[in-house]
């Protein structure tokens, strides 16, 4: 078979279109010549071309198992299921980056194409920093890390892929991370691109908001499947544990939450031109580090996985000279930048700075959590750890803040804001809030002031939400059939950011009261052996041989009860994949409404009597759903968002030619 | 102090490895609950040595089991988290807290977000004030002013 050197030769195709790109668009740029951009774009959709047919043939070798293909053999195995399988192609360092490249094309392209309305300059300027991004990371695929390298002695199973990573989350959880990534890179071409062009405006904020929030849908989704993952997977009953690799992806999260808030502000009132353009800038630049981070394994973490030191060199490299130059660009043209409109203090726009602020804080918390061990470590020399209560006692108040504030934000008005009057409508959503809180302090036990204060700041900002709709329909101030109409007429703009809110409210909700009264029993049982926690009774029934497609387990029933009603039956697992030589844990959830009960099978044991007994441990995470529920609804608000008339791209263009 | 490389070679080894809350094993269990409380508490602000990113708390690593019963022992024995958490760094140095210390050597670590909201706060405050005097200009004269700004530019 041909398919390896074939993909192979259509990287190269792609490095070479990607060269192609930035070198026409570039030249366009210079001469103003609408032939060489419209060459520079067919160049863009080739390289795409390229290194969709390269991807393609590595997922080929990969679901036909051909262990002649170096990466094929170290991470795949002929007995995995067909998902993992296809997801093996993006399981390895080589795999990843090439994904990293496709999706990167795959932007190019799509900014390319759809891009018609921006103006000439601007766009040939865009394309051609598209390319040079393009042309970086393709070179460092084909001369450092191509996937598809042969092997002279095939071998006759392959190493099979960690199966920490066989899990259905897992498998899809990179493309959706790094179509967060690198959409990124489409908002930083178009800052670059807007700093060569000397001119930033409300029509760049319109232009770069799309993308903005497409990267920040996507990110949102795979950061909380990567939080779903370490949930479901590694059987500790957490989501989140402030690792230096959640953190990673976590950072352009931030960023590009910043980024959306304040390219509202450029676009409305032309103010924040700049920081606007530093945000773009720095969503990207975070999204690289992280890809650096986890890849290079300068960072030690729980789910590193694909750590290439000395290729973490390089990529530290593509990171230094690109984010450099940008940021040097922006250094050198942003002062240059007009100011744009005038504020008072109580108004939308000191609202959304105040977000930009509270949101700048929380990335740099996160940054020196992650970063700060590195740099004290190579300045003195001593070693210290940054855990999850620096984060605690940093992050943690900062969004409080942020949450606070955050429902008078969109109930202000421009320019001048009324703050009596934002009091006035939401006085109701406070005594709510208020009243959830006191609730919860009053009666869930044990009592915990600061998990009830959580509850009162979820409540606050779903409470929030609803009555920013509420004012919006103007219901109950008139009749019920004129606010259906105003519902229904809602821009779907509008319904993206009560969403989006609601979901943040809808997390915070499920995190306190997650964090605040998660329960926890283990007990070495015998079989017919009982533990209990938080009201429910667990028996062990029995522990049986299962076989899997590529793993040997232990199955144990785990029948529960609640006040002597049956209430579900827990089926946790303990999985031994002979092809890594590696135990892995199968936890069994019992739904109840939002919460959960968690539970994990842990090893065999023999009393001194000369009877087995099996660990078994089992977690209460009240309201966990919420957890999970939250992001995605954010992330359903950043796509209906998307999906507004007004995004379309080109309609700012052409509002704007005809002046009303 | 810490033999970084041995670790590094040794933290691979247990990377993946199967990772359960090892602390909750009934079999180590102080018999006082509101001890065992205690000793949990401390678990999570220390740090496996060897492990990725883990605390004692979660780790099955060998050296997190030990150092669990360091814990517990001390805790057993009376003495204060202070005493116990001192014992630690004397021994392992600041790397086996999860919390950082608020030292002089921290200081960009614990002081970095605040500063960087004093520093969004002084930026939007002196924006303010500069504008708050300025009479503001129509839509039409602002359109003239960029365009003037504009072919000067050029």
């Amino acid at each position: 078979m041909m398919i390896a050197e074939i993909g192979s030769f259509a990287l190269v195709l792609g490095l070479a279109f990607a060269i192609a790109q930035a070198g026409l668009s570039a030249a366009a740029r210079i001469r103003r010549s609408t032939v060489l951009a419209a060459a520079g774009e067919g160049a863009a959709l080739a390289s795409f071309a390229g290194v969709a047919i390269a991807f393609a043939c590595l997922i080929y070798a990969f679901v036909t198992s051909d262990f002649s293909v170096a990466n094929v053999a170290a991470n795949s195995h002929t007995e995995k299921p067909m998902l993992y399988k296809v997801a093996g192609a993006w399981g390895s360092h080589e795999g990843s980056i090439l994904l990293w490249c496709f999706i990167l094309t795959g932007y190019g392209a799509a900014a390319a194409t759809l891009g018609r309305g921006l103006p000439q300059g601007l766009k040939a300027s865009m394309v051609a920093v598209q390319g040079t991004l393009g042309s970086v990371f393709l070179a460092y695929t084909v001369f450092a890390s191509n996937p598809l390298l042969r092997i002279l002695k095939p071998p006759v199973e392959g190493n099979s892929l960690n199966p920490l990573l066989q899990a259905p989350a897992l498998a899809i959880h990179p493309p959706f991370l790094y179509s967060g990534y690198v959409g990124m890179s489409v908002v930083f071409s178009l800052a670059v691109a807007a700093l060569i062009e000397g001119r930033v405006d409300a029509a760049w904020a319109r232009w770069v908001r799309p993308w903005a929030l497409a990267a920040w849908s996507f990110l949102s989704v795979g950061i909380t499947l990567g939080a779903f993952w370490a949930y479901y997977e590694l059987g500790w009953g957490g989501w989140w544990f402030w690792d230096p690799v959640e953190n990673a992806s976590f950072m352009p999260w931030l960023m590009a939450t910043a980024l959306l808030h304040s390219a509202i502000v450029t676009e409305k009132r032309g103010a924040l031109a700049g920081w606007s353009l530093f945000l773009a800038l720095g969503a990207f630049t975070f999204s690289m580090l992280g890809a650096f981070l986890v890849r290079s394994g300068v960072l030690t973490s729980v789910h590193a996985f694909a750590v290439d030191p000395k290729r973490g060199v390089l990529l530290l490299i593509i990171l230094g000279v690109t984010s450099g130059s940008a940021f040097t660009l922006f250094a050198w043209r942003a002062p240059k930048l007009a100011p744009g409109g005038v504020f008072a203090p109580v108004s939308r726009e000191s609202a959304l700075v105040l977000n930009n602020i509270l949101l700048a804080a929380a990335t740099a918390t996160v940054l020196l959590g992650t970063l700060f061990p590195l740099i004290r470590e190579a300045v003195t020399g001593e070693a210290i750890s940054v855990g999850p209560p620096y984060f605690n006692l940093t992050f943690a108040p900062l969004m409080a803040t942020l949450a606070i504030i955050l429902p008078a934000g969109p109930l202000l008005a421009w320019k001048r804001g009324d703050l009596s009057g934002v009091g006035q409508r939401l006085w109701v959503a406070a005594l709510l809030a208020l009243g959830a809180g006191l609730a919860t302090y009053a009666l869930v036990s044990p009592r915990k002031a600061l998990g009830a204060a959580g509850v009162a700041i979820g409540a606050w900002l779903v409470a929030g939400a609803v009555v920013e709709l509420i004012e919006r329909t103007r219901a109950f101030r008139v009749p019920a059939a004129d606010s259906w109409r105003r519902l229904t007429g809602l821009p779907r703009g509008a319904w993206g950011m009560t969403l989006a809110h609601l979901g943040l409210g809808v997390f915070v909700l499920g995190a306190c009261f997650e964090l605040g009264w998660k329960a926890e029993a283990a007990e070495a049982l015998p079989i017919g052996g009982a533990v209990d926690v938080a009201g429910y009774h667990l028996v062990l029934e029995s522990v049986g041989p299962v076989d899997g497609p590529n793993f040997d387990a232990e199955r144990a029933i785990l029948r529960v009860t609640r006040d002597g009603k049956p209430v579900c039956v827990g089926e946790p697992n303990r999985r031994f994949y002979p092809a890594g030589n590696q135990t892995v844990s199968g936890i069994a959830l019992c739904y109840r409404g939002a919460s959960h009960l968690y539970m994990v099978l842990g090893e065999k044991r023999m009393t001194t009597a000369g009877t087995p007994v099996w660990l078994i441990r089992a977690y209460w995470n009240p309201w966990a759903t919420l957890i999970f529920l939250g992001p995605v609804l954010m992330a359903l608000g950043g796509l209906t968002s998307l999906s507004d008339r007004k995004m379309r791209l080109g309609v700012a263009q052409r509002q704007r030619e005809q002046p009303a | 102090m810490r033999p970084k490389v041995s670790l590094r070679s040794l933290a691979a080894m247990f990377a993946g490895a199967l990772c359960l809350a090892a602390a909750a094993d009934p079999a180590d269990r102080l018999p006082d609950p509101a001890q065992e409380a205690r000793a949990r508490a401390i678990f999570a602000d220390v740090r496996c040595l060897v492990c990725q990113n883990e605390s004692i708390d979660d780790s099955e690593a060998d050296l997190a089991a030990d150092l669990r019963h360091v814990v517990r022992e001390q805790v057993k024995a009376g003495r204060s988290d202070a005493q116990i958490k001192h014992f630690l760094t004397d021994r392992y140095g600041e790397f086996v807290l999860m919390t950082p210390a608020f030292s002089w050597m921290n200081l960009a670590l614990w002081g970095g977000p605040f500063a960087v909201v004093v520093l969004g706060a002084g930026l939007l405050v002196s924006r303010l004030r500069n504008r708050s005097g300025e009479a503001e200009l129509s839509p039409e004269e602002a359109q003239r002013v960029r365009a003037l700004s504009q072919t000067d530019g050029a």
